[in-house]
């Protein structure tokens, strides 16, 4: 199975859709290095703007090259993304509903040595609730290059999370990705989970290991937090025992809020993996964090069960 | 010459006539930041922009964004004048459903350039756009209005920067210095002077002028276009709420109200 990082993924399609469209244009607030937009400097320097460690006025700066009809991607880590500019995307942004792309990379738990200074576990929540923003997390590579298309064609604005590590492949290269649209990864009868970013690859795992307990689970990645498809949640679930939601972000304002209140008419029985109302903390490794906040595929497994008992 | 800066300085009392009768007896608006910028914003759109009312999105024209949203009324009372929106909507301030929001919305109102009112991102915005006109080779220039009090705002601080880095001379901003804030005045609640020897070395050239005086006005809006390489910061010394006598230097008038009589009483004088 190919593993792949998203954000060299997305430096490489930034590049990309530089060459394809000079209407894209690029700021940075000193982390290029490590959210790749530095790929993008190197091929279109006049076309990348370096704003210092200043993310409130890249932001409402971005929203400036907007109105003279760019396509402004705004980089930095997702805490700081979606963080310390929260009202100058609202304001300035998404009140006016400019093309301006908040790329939130290193986000949730990915930048594991940092601590929780560094560590985004709620921007999701803080994204979703301002009206007009499109809320995307992508699985892995693949999904990852084609968000980032699907946003720079999206005539608005829209925060996108990406992830610090590598990821393993699971959207399909010859599916097309649309904005809004969950997809089944996984058929199943009993169960049905529904996944974001790293979390899709964990329901998959937790599917495979209850396959062979005689438990068929359904895995949906909903990629698309907002617009959040209601419907489809409710489709997915419909004959299902019960519902698992898996996200690595608190589970407040995130996926397991979305799906409850998607879910709010039914009396289907319902669990969330997710990050209790806390914060991260420095790691050696990602992986050591995903265990230590409960968001392994052994999580959704006892969630799953926890539900059919 | 002469005959411009009546005609200018008369439209200018208009402008003020207009606030003060959109705002109404008995109902709280921003009389007195919108009436201290009245003059330069008339110059602005009277005078020294390029901008067409018949065709508000003209790639061309010259833009002017109000970072001081809370102004507004001054923006909305010049844009109906020009003929971007019939006068009539002025009255529809603020009700339910009206193009004429508490703050500039874009989305509204032909002429409004960006979603202000959230103090400091006016500038960053202008920034954007004047940094956006580089890359497309256009000449157009990019206006921006901040508040005295609004520069205690770090963010000023950081457009400030950028401006300077990226030589933005395409870039005029102008403050609105009348001295007072919501609370009281700017010296005792919170100084954000010296203004002129912060922003030289922030690497802006700066002018100072009397922001009621069309001339000086006039000259400050010339002298900006002459210089390059770096965007220039016009320093305009105004009075809160000028031209209506009760309001003038009275912090009460950022959000106050007009009885009925001082109602009369400042439309009285505004038409003498």
């Amino acid at each position: 199975m190919r593993m792949q990082n998203q954000r060299q993924v997305y430096g490489q399609e930034l590049v990309e859709l530089g060459r394809e469209n000079e209407r894209i244009v690029v700021l940075e607030a000193d982390l290029g290095k490590s959210t790749m937009s530095c790929m993008f400097q190197q091929e279109f320097p006049e076309r990348y703007f370096e704003m210092g460690i200043a993310e409130a006025n890249m932001v409402s700066f971005a929203a400036g090259l907007s109105l003279t009809g760019k396509i402004a991607f705004v980089n930095s880590f997702a805490v700081f993304a979606a963080g310390r500019p929260y009202d100058q995307i609202r304001q300035g942004v998404c009140i006016g509903r400019l093309n301006v792309k908040i790329i939130g990379s290193s986000a949730g738990l990915s930048d594991f040595g940092d601590g929780a200074t560094h560590q985004a576990v709620e921007d999701i929540a803080i994204m979703r609730a301002i009206p007009n923003l499109t809320v995307i997390a992508p699985c892995d590579g693949v999904e990852a290059k084609k968000a980032i298309r699907a946003v720079a064609e999206l005539d608005g604005p829209a925060y996108v999370r990406i992830s610090r590590n590598d990821m393993q492949d699971i959207f399909p290269e010859e599916q097309d990705f649309e904005i809004g649209k969950p997809y089944v990864v996984k058929e199943g009868r009993d169960v049905a989970v529904f996944a974001a970013g790293v979390m899709v690859s964990m329901a998959l795992k937790a599917a495979e290991q209850l396959e062979a307990e005689g438990i068929s689970v359904r895995v949906v990645n909903v990629s698309t937090l907002k617009p959040f498809n209601d419907k489809a949640v409710v489709e997915l679930s419909r004959g299902m025992k019960g519902v698992v939601t898996a996200e690595e972000h608190s589970y407040i304002g995130g996926l397991a809020s979305a799906a409850a209140y998607a879910l709010r008419g039914s009396s289907i029985p319902m669990e969330a993996v997710a990050i209790n109302d806390v914060f991260g903390q420095s790691a050696h490794s990602a992986d050591e964090l995903m265990i230590h906040y409960g968001l392994t595929d052994k999580d959704i497994v006892n969630k799953i069960k926890s539900i059919l008992k | 010459m002469n005959s411009v800066v009546n005609d200018l300085e008369k439209r200018a009392k208009e402008i003020r006539l207009n606030i003060v009768k959109m705002i109404g007896p008995g109902k709280t608006g921003h009389f007195g930041g919108s009436c201290s910028a009245a003059d330069i914003v008339t110059a602005l759109y009277f005078w020294k922009m390029r901008h067409d009312p018949k065709n508000p999105k003209w790639s061309e024209r010259d833009r002017l964004i109000l970072s001081k949203g809370h102004a507004a009324i001054v923006q909305y009372a010049a844009l109906a004048m020009c003929g971007y929106f019939p006068e009539e909507e002025l009255y529809g301030l603020k009700k339910l459903g009206s193009m004429l929001q508490g703050h500039p919305d874009l989305r509204k109102i032909a002429g409004i350039e960006a979603n202000t009112g959230s103090l400091g991102q006016g500038l960053s915005i202008s920034c954007g756009i004047a940094a956006g006109a580089k890359i497309d080779g256009m000449g157009y220039k990019v206006y921006c209005i901040v508040g005295d009090g609004e520069l205690a705002e770090g963010q000023i601080w950081e457009a400030a920067m950028a401006a300077a880095h990226y030589r933005l001379d395409n870039l005029t901003g102008i403050i609105d210095c009348n001295k007072l804030q919501a609370t009281g005045a700017i010296k005792e609640r919170f100084d954000t002077f010296p203004m002129k020897e912060k922003w030289e070395a922030f690497g802006w050239n700066t002018i100072e002028i009397d922001g009621h005086d069309m001339e000086q006005i006039m000259d400050g809006l010339s002298c900006a276009d002459k210089v390059k390489g770096k965007p220039t910061m016009i320093i305009a010394h105004t009075v809160k709420g000028k031209g209506i006598e009760i309001a003038e230097n009275n912090a009460a008038f950022h959000n106050g109200m007009l009885t009925k009589e001082q109602y009369e009483l400042a439309c009285g004088a505004l038409m003498d």
